[in-house]
């Protein structure tokens, strides 16, 4: 076993002859082996890089993935397509988190590229010569990579603007995209349907089985359950390889300080735009999908309020992680169901719009005041929450 | 060409409550770095206040009393939301406004009501002409109030010993502290400051056409006029606040026959446009000042 020489035993490797930097070749790089009884202890890069680094997260992250792809058979299906939203929500979520969390440029733009992904779907694979534009294309893997690149494409575009300026410049900038989108879907009728009256959505389809529909291999709600939850898992897992990787290391020193990072060589523009880019690619591919499982899509849905919801899950989950943007989404897209239940548990909270207090203000109050609330207490969201109870456990007797 | 001049009075008039609103984010912004996302909520809050306290009071009492109300409101928010959060990133202080608007909106929605209300002011449309030009009174009421607000105003900041202290802070928030000014003080008065200047706009908003649950977008636009004029120049949110209102009162008149390709109601999003297009030339705005960062 190579990792037990350790690199520091040559005292002045450059002294005898080696080429500098020659020990870096020393240092273990390849799998290796824990020593027994040590199940924490890192012996070489890559233990510490992988992706579920501690047998616990391996164990635990399997059979979270299990009861996941289980669910589908269990639940109801009015549950299973509540979830189905949930998860690609966590996909937008994770796009936002991208660009928000890990590089630290503030947007509020997030629903415009999500707009741009939802019509980018609905148009290539609604029936040509309709009402509404379309191109009769409703193969899942077609449509669904190119609203990705097309809200790509949107982001880059932006980008240049953003990397222009800091801070809540950006975020009032971005905000003002939001209302740009709105004005032009609103008034693309060939595109959109218009107001009010909208227009079908991405039909998902793969190699010819309508997934949108019963079928011999599950009902509606469950087949559009296991694509979204298959399509979360690539997605998730695509962005954990990126905040590793050179390129999420670079995200994280521009959002720490961006003059230290452009000092250490890390290309500014470069990597803004990069952000934007793949921020909108997931903002994008969630959009396509989003409306297929509802099957409309209105140009009123992709408001401000939109991205103050993708806002709201990555702050309540938990900023610059994945596992907390997917948390977040959860909690958001649950949060919906419970107040609708609300009526029946608390008397006084009522289930029609007219009356004070509605479902939908309690709701609306519960957005805000738990987006306060987390920022003042836990501004680690979900995530930092997990992190206490799990350290509480973890040195459980003698956590204090 | 009287067309053209009564355009530019009618966006003189709702540049001039764009301008009000625009002063409520600077004065926030300059004392406490951070954009105050809640200003639209406390607009509406205002517009509110003022339709219900008219019916008792009759409405200049109410517009008074609706701007100490709502200053009160933003000091119970400023220092239950806000204040905690000192030494926090400017960003997260951001989004929690961002938070306390929503909350606020939905509890003055539901004193709305799915009606207008109407505020009971005395200029409804009521119009007067001068020679050929004929223009509605309320116009030339915003953009007098307003012009006496902005002077009463730059004069506090001059003269008086608290416009002193916010200058200070703003300057130079620790050597401020060090000179014996209450910083905390400095944050409370710019939230009250921009509450008061808040409610006065939701109040002109509200003139001639009411107020409903919808009327809190206008305030909105008040953020593309500062980023115009520049985020911490007093003067520069006045005069981006009236250009706004000019040019978007000259894209609601003309671009309907010169441009109609741009579709209805470009008029709406043409602040945003302006924003755009000035930040691309200059990007801290026409007075803002040029952050200069030292390693």
């Amino acid at each position: 076993m190579s990792d037990r020489e350790s690199p520091t035993k040559e005292r002045r490797p450059w002294k005898q002859g080696r080429p500098p930097m020659a020990w870096a070749a020393d240092i273990p790089t390849g799998r290796s082996r824990r020593p027994r009884g040590r199940p924490l202890l890192y012996t070489s890069y890559s233990q510490d890089m992988a992706l579920l680094d501690t047998g616990a997260k391996k164990v635990w992250t399997g059979l979270l993935v299990l009861v996941a792809f289980g669910l589908s058979v269990v639940l109801a299906d009015r549950s299973l397509e509540v979830l189905a939203g949930a998860y690609v929500l966590a996909i937008g979520a994770i796009g936002l988190n991208i660009v928000t969390g890990y590089a630290g440029q503030v947007s509020l733009g997030h629903a415009f590229f999500v707009a741009i992904g939802a019509y980018t779907g609905a148009a290539l694979s609604g029936p040509p010569g309709g009402r509404t534009l379309g191109f009769g294309v409703a193969e899942i893997w077609i449509w669904l990579p190119a609203a990705g690149l097309m809200a790509a494409a949107a982001g880059v575009l932006v980008a240049p603007l953003a990397t222009r300026l800091r801070g809540l410049y950006l975020a009032v900038v971005t905000l003002g995209l939001v209302f740009l989108g709105e004005h032009i879907f609103k008034e693309w009728d060939a595109l959109t349907g218009g107001p009010g009256v909208g227009r079908s959505a991405a039909v998902p389809q793969l190699f010819g089985v309508r997934l949108d529909q019963d079928g011999p291999l599950g009902t509606r709600e469950q087949l559009l359950y296991l694509l979204m939850l298959v399509l979360l898992i690539v997605f998730a897992v695509a962005a954990r390889n990126l905040a590793r990787s050179r390129i999420g290391r670079a995200f994280m020193a521009i959002r720490d300080r961006d003059i230290a990072a452009e000092v250490m060589g890390v290309p500014l523009t470069r990597y803004k735009v990069l952000a934007f880019g793949i921020s909108s690619f997931y903002a994008g591919c969630a959009g396509a999908l989003l409306y297929s499982i509802s099957g409309y899509v209105e140009p009123g849905s992709f408001s401000l309020l939109l991205s103050v919801q993708f806002i709201a899950m990555v702050l309540i989950g938990g900023v610059a992680t994945v596992s907390g943007a997917i948390a977040g989404a959860l909690f958001i897209s649950l949060l919906q169901p419970l107040t609708r239940s609300l009526p029946a548990l608390v008397p006084f909270v009522s289930a029609d719009t007219t009356v004070t207090p509605n479902v939908f203000q309690v709701e609306t109050v519960l957005y805000g005041l738990l987006i306060i609330l987390f920022l003042v207490f836990e501004p680690r969201g979900l995530f930092g929450v997990w992190i206490r109870v799990r350290n509480y456990w973890k040195s459980w007797p003698f956590s204090y | 060409m009287t067309d053209v001049v009564e355009s530019v009075i009618r966006g003189l008039g709702n540049g001039s409550v764009y301008a009000l609103l625009a002063l409520g984010f600077v004065i926030i912004y300059k004392a406490t770095r951070v954009i105050s996302f809640a200003q639209p909520s406390l607009m509406l809050a205002g517009a509110v206040a003022v339709s219900y306290l008219a019916e008792v009071t009759g409405f200049y009492l109410a517009v008074l009393l609706a701007g100490l109300l709502i200053a009160g409101v933003a000091l119970v928010i400023e220092r239950v939301a806000i204040r905690p959060m000192v030494g926090r990133p400017f960003f997260v202080v951001a989004i929690i406004t961002l938070g306390v608007d929503v909350v606020v909106r939905v509890v003055v929605n539901a004193f709305i009501g799915r009606d207008v209300r109407q505020m009971g002011d005395p200029w409804g449309f009521t119009q007067v002409s001068f020679g050929p030009f004929v223009v509605q009174t309320r116009w030339l009421a915003m953009l007098l109030v307003t012009a006496v607000l902005v002077g009463l105003l730059f004069a506090f900041f001059r003269y008086t010993r608290y416009g002193l202290a916010m200058r200070a802070a703003a300057f130079d928030q620790e050597t401020a502290l060090a000179q014996g000014v209450s910083v905390g003080m400095v944050f409370a008065l710019s939230w009250g400051l921009a509450g008061f200047l808040a409610a006065i706009a939701g109040m002109f908003v509200g003139t001639g056409q009411g107020v409903e649950q919808l009327t809190w977008i206008i305030a909105l636009k008040a953020l593309p006029a500062i980023i115009v004029g520049g985020l911490d120049s007093l003067g520069g949110a006045v005069v981006g606040g009236l250009a706004i209102g000019v040019v978007e009162s000259l894209f609601q008149s003309y671009q309907g026959q010169l441009a109609p390709w741009l579709g209805q109601n470009f008029a709406v999003v043409t602040p945003y446009v302006v924003m755009l297009v000035v930040l691309l030339i200059r990007p801290y705005g026409l007075w803002g000042t040029k952050e200069v960062e030292r390693v």
